[in-house]
């Protein structure tokens, strides 16, 4: 007997792989960047890099082969897959690609050494986020495990982190985002202004949440928050206290009818909500591409809570040295270059060194994805066709209004194993 | 030695497959329950014998109620697949009178099997959805105001896709089984003067029962180990034993995930185990 399950999950990251390789084309024929040292190309390096994040973006390896001579072997994971396999096996990759939640779990375990920011070229141009917790000066440091509680060790060796900005970076940031609710903005009939807005009963049977442990969770938390039933000490590592409040709340809601569905996979979200099953719900950025890309109306709500957040970089496996080493810096800085925070930013992401990706985008995309103006013409996906109309400005504003109100950030928490478990009572109820 | 290769050659010729179903069944079987007893954070597992995952599955009203509810869509999925597996082949083995239309008919059957299941169940839902060809269709004939929402996202829908997908794992061996039945058996039925009814209750209901018992496994084995209908039918509304452990594993809690496998094979095997002792499917193979 032959089982047939089969997965259908497409991430986010995937989905951008799909694009990348159609762009790849194009990208390549407009290498423009010269000036590196190619080195490389007479002694042949590969780096293996393996993780969630950019991995999956063949553009770049292609665009690295023909700037620095060095190969890029990428392996996509999905992140929980990506964090088991940088602790268990150290030595199959080079470069991990992974999530700021990943990092405060494998970092400790010893399998990624931190980097000298005196060898990071482009180390003062990473925007102070990664730094400070603070894009801007009078930002509020977001809940969850901020990229900055993990960024820093003392001194090489060192298992803990440190509580400021140090010599040694523990990762470099690559790329990162705002999500929010996204809803129908045809269908809701109403202003939607806060998380709390999706328990209206005015769309009982029409709300979506995600099905992922530990990002519909910090929905929730956000949702509970909002809606005044509670404050939480940390959204990203709640008390079990807290786990059981926020559960029972969304077993509540469930069995009053409130939502139509949980979706697990990136399609589910798609179809939920171009097919008008749910008005409102979460969701990720490039979904809301995909459903406006069938014409429909879909917005990418900003909330007054704010927003929740997820980013990732690339760290150096401990093994690296000499030789290998070198050329791992040496990407680095090509990658922090511009080139690829350009092409990131082009997808609705964003880049750790805004300064240097603006010099590889056009005046009006820099002004459509990073300052939240009016698009002066139409802004071509990287594949070429149109993304948005001329006079279209993005859900949320600028980067400054979108990643200076971040609420949280992806975390794992403490008391996982229990917020699992409850959380599997939730879906069982 | 010319006789103890004679003993022996039972043996050799059983151990190919002894070794197969060794290195592919047995033994991850095995590694599955030892690592069962595990303990295990975010990083790693840990070699020990904690009866921990054990105690946290049964202990749970939640394990309970996912069983029951897996099992709900076993015995609904079952008895429909049978019902309608069974008249299918029944029309194929004895109404249909050639040989070549039998088998372009029961390819036919086939034929959606030729796409991914997951697409098979995917189409049901413009058929089924809020704004779906069954809801446009009675909301435009004026028959409901409102679209029906407990067509999609139900169990309704679960079993409804269920059944699509697994139809056909009831068909095929019953018309196998129905196929090997003497048609002299009916003539002679017939002669006794026994009705339409009398015949398929008493004479080809009985002899077509290893096939039903060999579909009932498949059926039944295949629905206790299914999450992905459950998740995009249900729209994740609904649980199932391998949504759970999904759920488990997504954050690498594999040993919890472990003993949970162990349980839902001890039952299935009971399951198995109660079918055959209803039915000598040996008698027919």
């Amino acid at each position: 007997m032959t089982e047939t399950i089969k997965k259908t999950g497409i991430s986010r990251r995937n989905l951008l792989k799909t694009g990348a390789a159609a762009a790849a084309g194009t990208a390549l024929g407009t290498g423009v960047i010269t000036g590196f040292p190619t080195i490389w190309a007479q002694n042949p390096i590969t780096l293996r890099q393996f993780g969630t994040g950019v991995s999956n973006l063949n553009a770049i390896a292609e665009k690295c082969k023909a700037d620095l001579g060095i190969t890029l072997e990428m392996t996509a994971t999905d992140s929980d897959a990506a964090a088991q396999r940088a602790v268990t096996q150290p030595d199959s990759y080079d470069i991990a690609d992974i999530e700021y939640w990943i990092l405060k779990k494998v970092f400790p375990t010893g399998v990624i050494q931190p980097m000298d920011i005196s060898r990071l070229t482009y180390y003062d141009k990473i925007v102070p986020l990664f730094k400070t917790g603070k894009l801007l000066p009078d930002s509020v440091i977001a809940q969850g495990t901020a990229p900055h509680t993990v960024g820093y060790v003392e001194a090489p060796g060192e298992k803990t982190f440190a509580k400021g900005e140090t010599g040694w970076f523990t990762m470099v940031p690559t790329i990162y985002n705002a999500d929010t609710l996204g809803i129908r903005p045809d269908l809701v009939g109403r202003d939607i202004t806060t998380w709390a807005d999706i328990m209206d009963p005015a769309f009982k049977g029409k709300t979506a949440i995600i099905n992922v442990p530990s990002i519909g969770i910090m929905d929730a938390a956000m949702i509970m928050e909002a809606m005044g039933n509670i404050t939480y000490g940390d959204k990203g590592n709640m008390t079990t206290d807290e786990i059981d409040a926020t559960i029972d709340f969304l077993i509540k809601a469930k069995q009053d009818g409130q939502f139509r569905a949980f979706w697990k996979s990136f399609d589910e979200s798609v179809n939920l909500m171009s097919s008008g099953e749910v008005v409102i719900q979460s969701m990720w950025s490039p979904a809301v591409a995909a459903v406006r890309s069938k014409g429909i109306a879909c917005k990418y709500q900003p909330l007054k809570e704010g927003y929740r957040s997820w980013g990732g970089g690339l760290g150096l496996a401990a093994h690296l040295e000499g030789a290998q080493l070198d050329a791992a810096y040496e990407y680095i800085n090509w990658y922090t270059s511009g080139w690829v925070g350009g092409y990131l930013n082009r997808q609705g992401y964003y880049s750790a060194a805004m300064d240097t990706a603006k010099e590889h985008m056009s005046a009006d995309e820099w002004g459509y994805w990073i300052e939240g103006k009016a698009a002066a013409g139409d802004i071509l996906a990287p594949d070429g066709t149109v993304m948005e109309q001329a006079g279209a400005i993005r859900d949320g504003g600028s980067f400054e209004e979108r990643m200076g109100k971040v609420a949280c950030w992806n975390s794992v928490m403490d008391e996982d194993r229990y917020m699992v478990r409850r959380w599997n009572e939730f879906i069982a109820a | 030695m010319n006789n103890f290769l004679s003993r022996a050659t039972p043996y050799i010729q059983a151990t190919s497959l002894l070794l197969i179903l060794g290195f592919f069944l047995a033994i991850p079987i095995l590694l599955l329950l030892v690592v069962s007893f595990w303990d295990y954070d975010f990083v790693g597992m840990y070699p020990g014998f904690l009866t921990f995952n054990y105690a946290e599955t049964l202990g749970s009203w939640v394990t309970w109620k996912t069983y029951g509810n897996t099992l709900k869509f076993a015995a609904l999925v079952w008895a429909i697949t049978a019902f309608i597996g069974f008249w299918v082949a029944y029309f194929l083995a004895f109404h249909v009178r050639s040989a070549t239309t039998q088998m372009i008919l029961f390819l036919v059957c086939t034929v959606p099997f030729l796409t991914s299941n997951i697409i098979r169940m995917i189409s049901w839902i413009p058929v089924l959805g809020r704004n779906g060809l069954i809801n446009s269709g009675l909301v435009g004939a004026g028959i409901v105001d409102q679209p029906v929402e407990w067509l999609l996202y139900s169990d309704f829908a679960v079993v409804l896709a269920m059944v699509h997908l697994y139809t056909l794992f009831m068909v095929t061996p019953i018309f196998n089984t129905m196929m090997r039945i003497d048609k002299s058996l009916v003539e002679a039925a017939r002669d006794a003067g026994a009705r339409d009814w009398q015949v398929i209750w008493n004479v080809i209901l009985p002899l077509a029962k290893p096939g039903v018992a060999i579909g009932s496994i498949f059926v039944v084995t295949l629905v206790m180990a299914d999450f992905s209908t459950v998740q995009v039918m249900s729209g994740g509304q609904s649980a199932s034993v391998a949504l759970m452990m999904r759920n488990q594993m997504s954050l690498l809690q594999y040993p919890a995930a472990a003993a949970n496998a162990i349980v839902l094979l001890a039952l299935v095997l009971f399951m198995v185990a109660g079918i055959l002792r209803i039915v000598d499917i040996r008698k027919e193979l």
